[in-house]
């Protein structure tokens, strides 16, 4: 055996040779993937298929003639494919995520291995009531949580998404409105400056106008400007509580009071629902509707980007109004109610009609229940506990280097501004791109609109001390990087250890490309 | 609680670090009567009694894979191969949020971009979107956009599209007061709905395979309606059928919404689905959803952005063209991953072993007294008409271990003339002896 007498690096920094131009832009495991479109061909196929036994046709002479254009690819290839796109992400699984008011919390493996038992997963939406109790079962369970959790008398389930559940519950105001016969006078609908996007698109896709609430110096709803606005013209008002600047609305219940002496319905928008999951139940505080993000408080993975689930909890007023289907148990057996079964409640205009084909996103469901089982009251409490303090612990830690934008305590997630940044050249937007390079998920950055340059953190309950002193200790240190004002530079050119630096977003919106076309057509249509 | 980490002693260090004696001083803004609520619930449970509880539940219910099985009706029973749900399991994909970072988030933007170039080559359109919620909510939102870009007010349901997407699509429209015209019940695509186009309609839906099974020439529609100036809505709740049919785009249709369920996701009671959305070029400004476009990156390499985000609510707020924000993320992948490893070649010879097994069901069955065929075309679907009330045909046939087919009233429970109906649905999982079986009750049941 020989030794090696030369020695070699003991320094990482030693052995280190940066911006290394390698011969296929590959550097180690970050590896460039082509599209699926650009490796497999016409005839390339990862599965083994039957050949029909006969050709009969009854088309009805609409068969296709022409190419679809889409390639395939062998098993091996497609699996690689797909692994290597997915080391492009970042994820819950590899470190903090804290994207304000999305609640990236840890997604437990329990509950994918229960949605895919065969008797939820493999259960057809139009099977007979008698094949599908322990479905109708499991919905009507999870409604009893949360009703149970909400302190509501009622919940719509087929909500696909949190805004499709704000549909749901400005739905249900406005037909209650109509039944009332005020649905041509209460046209307005109030909600913060701070509110998430959702809110305005909604009540306008439920055809009503939307006025700012204005906020007070607190980040709060400021309720005399509010009732200000109140009138025989208001249908509701849609509040975030705990709100977007993750701060508990402390008029709450006077701001309920107020809205419903004036006539009109509250909707809560219930995203930041984690911050009081069994501690406080929104029905106490005065709510009429609120939708459930079971992606967000109740951890059903986010998929990047869905599928998500909104049940909409329903206060005694709007209960009547709710969407078809509803699941009901009756002498032993569970129920499910897809239609109005007489004429004369169809036309008295009970119920809103329906949101979707079927009823809702189940999948979500059993995730989300057995989220519950598993914590029961006692840790859901505690989860609830565990996500306000830990970001009370980052909002107490970074306020010696970031600037607060509210005096705290906060709820589950910090807001900051980007005051600390003043005069230094430092945007929002580079600090958090300086982040990535730290190996963190940038927090949310420009929302709420109310602060100037936001940068909004919700560590969640899935965080350690150990990881959030880490986080911290990383936030801290750029912050003084960026006042000592010694490499602007760097904070610009940041993200360098990622997949890719920054992209161009303008160009992609200016001349939008969004799908692959094959080269000698992209060249003829040049 | 297996899934907190911290410890007492962390907790009570961090209190203190935040200057706080006990966590309730965090909550002080809630109003004191409202705080630490009773919860009629239980506490906490292991893994293994939370998995009895729910595998007690998933017992009760009777799997498509357990027996014979020909349900269909806007869902349906396809194999899904393995590698599918093994990669959308993966942590980078499965526990990653929206892509709004797009440095870090290149593995879900890429598939998206993939999953919009498939829709498009599929639909036989130029653009699609990154998904909606699942084919009826794309539905809703199709016409939505139609009433954007015509200006007019009036849309027109075919008889043939799926009650349900039906009802969603009312559901939606009735909130802005836009006028909604119904056309009856059309079992055998009969329907003249050319003749009730006007210089008002925004749009005609039509749904092709239709909700019975036939199959729609959507070409003298569409002509009729761009000559009204309005828009034809195409809808295919089986994306399986593209394999085997000409495409919406190339028969004149200005939307495409679909089901794209089929590929990659499972049955899952209903949910969650993907909607699949695509349009002409020039409408992209007044398309719902979120967009996946190229770009590069500051050296100059390709990479994907979401793109064109001022269409849409966290931007545009009111003047949003849909409220939408989650969508179909992961169903998205599944959808992805299952088409490329068909491949053009794979999707049609898929497309033709279930229209095959089809034709050879509704052969076996329409030899038995008592049952009529009443397609002239069908792909994978066909309705019959039974000599007696369906839905309790199909709860005889469910005891019998065979799970028939919808029964007309339980998609259409006010037309008398539904009660015997059974739309019947066969794909490349059904077997012989799966078809045998069914034809023996089934003659047993009418006898």
């Amino acid at each position: 055996m020989t030794m090696n007498n030369q020695g070699r690096p003991t320094k990482a920094s030693d052995a280190m040779e940066t911006n290394v131009n390698t011969f296929t832009g590959n550097k180690a495991l970050m590896i460039e993937e082509a599209l699926s479109f650009e490796v497999g061909d016409l005839s390339g196929s990862g599965v083994d298929l039957p050949e029909a036994k006969n050709k009969t046709n009854r088309l009805g002479g609409l068969e296709r003639n022409t190419d679809i254009g889409l390639p395939g690819l062998s098993e091996p290839e497609a699996m690689r494919h797909f692994v290597r796109l997915s080391q492009k992400n970042y994820a819950i699984d590899m470190g903090p995520f804290p994207l304000g008011s999305c609640t990236m919390k840890h997604n437990p493996r329990l509950n994918e291995k229960v949605a895919r038992l065969p008797g939820f997963a493999d259960l057809h939406p139009l099977a007979p009531e008698s094949a599908a109790q322990g479905a109708l079962e499991l919905i009507d369970t999870l409604a009893f949580w949360l009703k149970e959790l909400t302190g509501m008398p009622a919940v719509a389930m087929s909500p696909k998404a949190g805004a499709h559940g704000e549909l749901c519950g400005m739905m249900a105001i406005k037909a209650a409105l109509e039944a009332r016969g005020e649905a041509d006078k209460r046209v307005r609908v109030l909600a913060p400056e701070s509110a998430h996007g959702t809110n305005p698109a909604t009540a306008v896709q439920c055809g009503f106008k939307v006025e700012a609430i204005p906020g007070d110096k607190t980040g709060r709803v400021d309720l005399e400007a509010l009732k200000a606005k109140l009138g025989d013209d208001v249908a509701g008002i849609m509040v975030t509580n705990p709100n977007t600047c993750g701060l508990f609305e402390r008029d709450i219940r006077a701001i309920a009071d107020a809205v419903h002496e004036a006539g009109g319905y509250f909707y809560c928008d219930g995203a930041n629902f984690n911050a009081i999951a069994g501690k406080v139940k929104p029905g106490d505080l005065g709510v009429d509707a609120m939708h459930i993000n079971l992606h967000k408080t109740f951890s059903t993975p986010h998929g990047g980007g869905g599928p998500g689930a909104g049940p909409t909890v329903l206060s005694d007023a709007l209960a009547p109004f709710a969407p078809l289907p509803y699941v009901f148990l009756e002498d032993g057996k569970y129920r499910l109610v897809e239609t109005l079964h007489h004429a004369e409640a169809e036309d008295s205009g009970e119920t809103l009609g329906r949101l979707t084909a079927f009823h809702g996103q189940m999948g979500m469901f059993v995730r989300a229940l057995s989220y519950m089982m598993s914590h029961g009251r006692d840790g859901l409490k505690q989860a609830s506990e565990d996500a306000v303090l830990n970001a009370n612990y980052v909002l107490a830690r970074l306020k010696t280097e970031m600037t607060p934008s509210f005096d705290g305590p906060c709820m589950h997630e910090a807001l900051f501004d980007d005051r600390f940044l003043k005069d230094t050249g430092v945007e929002t937007i580079d600090f958090a791109k300086a982040m990535i390079d730290e190996g963190y998920h940038p927090m949310t950055m420009y929302f709420p609109l109310v602060v100037h340059g936001a940068m909004l953190i919700e560590p969640t309950e899935s965080e350690s001390k150990r990881e959030l002193d880490l986080f911290c200790d990383a936030l801290l240190s750029l912050a003084k990087r960026a006042k000592a004002g010694d490499d602007v530079a760097a904070f610009k050119a940041a993200p360098v250890y990622a997949p890719r630096r920054r992209l161009d977003e303008t160009a992609a919106a200016r001349h939008p490309v969004l799908r692959w076309t094959p080269p000698q057509q992209a060249e003829a249509a040049e | 609680m297996r899934y907190l980490p911290h410890n007492e002693a962390e907790r009570q260090a961090m209190l203190k670090a935040v200057g706080v004696s006990d966590i309730d001083a965090l909550f002080s803004d809630v109003p004191k009567e409202a705080l630490n609520a009773d919860f009629n619930l239980p506490d906490h449970k292991g893994e293994m009694e939370v998995e009895r509880s729910l595998g007690a539940m998933a017992a009760k219910n009777r799997a498509a894979g357990a027996g014979p099985f020909f349900i269909g009706a806007g869902a349906y029973k396809h194999h899904i191969p393995a590698t599918v749900d093994h990669i959308i399991q993966r942590s980078e994909f499965l526990t990653a949020y929206t892509p709004y970072q797009p440095e870090i988030a290149q593995g879900t933007l890429q598939y998206l971009f993939e999953f919009q170039t498939q829709v498009a080559a599929l639909t036989g359109m130029e653009v699609a979107n990154a998904s909606m919620y699942d084919g009826s909510t794309g539905c809703g939102e199709a016409a939505l956009m139609a009433r954007r870009i015509t200006k007019r007010g009036k849309v027109l349901l075919s008889g043939g599209l799926h009650p349900h997407y039906g009802a969603v699509t009312r559901t939606n429209l009735e909130l802005v007061n836009a006028k909604v015209v119904q056309s009856p019940m059309d079992v055998d695509a009969s329907e003249d709905i050319i003749s009730q186009i006007d210089d008002d309609t925004a749009c005609v839906v039509v749904q092709t395979p239709d909700v019975f099974g036939n199959v729609r020439d959507l070409t003298p529609i569409a002509e009729a309606a761009h000559a009204k100036g309005a828009l034809l809505v195409a809808v295919v709740t089986e994306v399986v059928s593209l394999g085997a049919l000409k495409s919406p785009g190339e028969m004149g249709a200005d939307i495409v919404v679909g089901e794209g369920q089929s590929l990659g996701n499972g049955l899952n009671f209903g949910g969650p689905y993907v909607g699949l959305f695509a349009t002409r070029q020039k409408y992209i400004r007044q398309m719902p959803g979120r967009l996946c476009g190229e770009t590069t990156d500051a050296e100059g390499k390709r990479g994907f952005v979401l793109t064109l985000s001022t269409r849409e609510q966290h931007i545009r707020r009111d003047k949003a063209t849909s409220n939408i924000c989650t969508n179909s993320g992961l169903c998205t992948l599944a959808f992805t991953i299952h088409m490329t490893l068909l491949g053009e070649a794979g999707l049609r010879k898929l497309a033709l072993l279930n229209h095959e097994a089809a034709c050879r069901t509704a052969d076996a069955l329409a030899k038995i007294d008592g049952v009529e065929l009443l397609n002239k075309s069908y792909f994978n679907e066909f309705t019959l008409r039974l000599s007696k009330d369906a839905s309790e045909v199909v709860e005889k046939l469910a005891e019998g271990g065979v799970l028939a087919g919808v029964p007309g009233a339980r998609l259409l429970p006010h037309r008398k003339d539904a009660r015997n109906l059974l739309i019947v649905a066969a794909t490349e999982c059904v077997t012989d002896e799966d078809i045998e079986m069914f034809s023996s009750k089934l003659s047993e049941a009418l006898s």
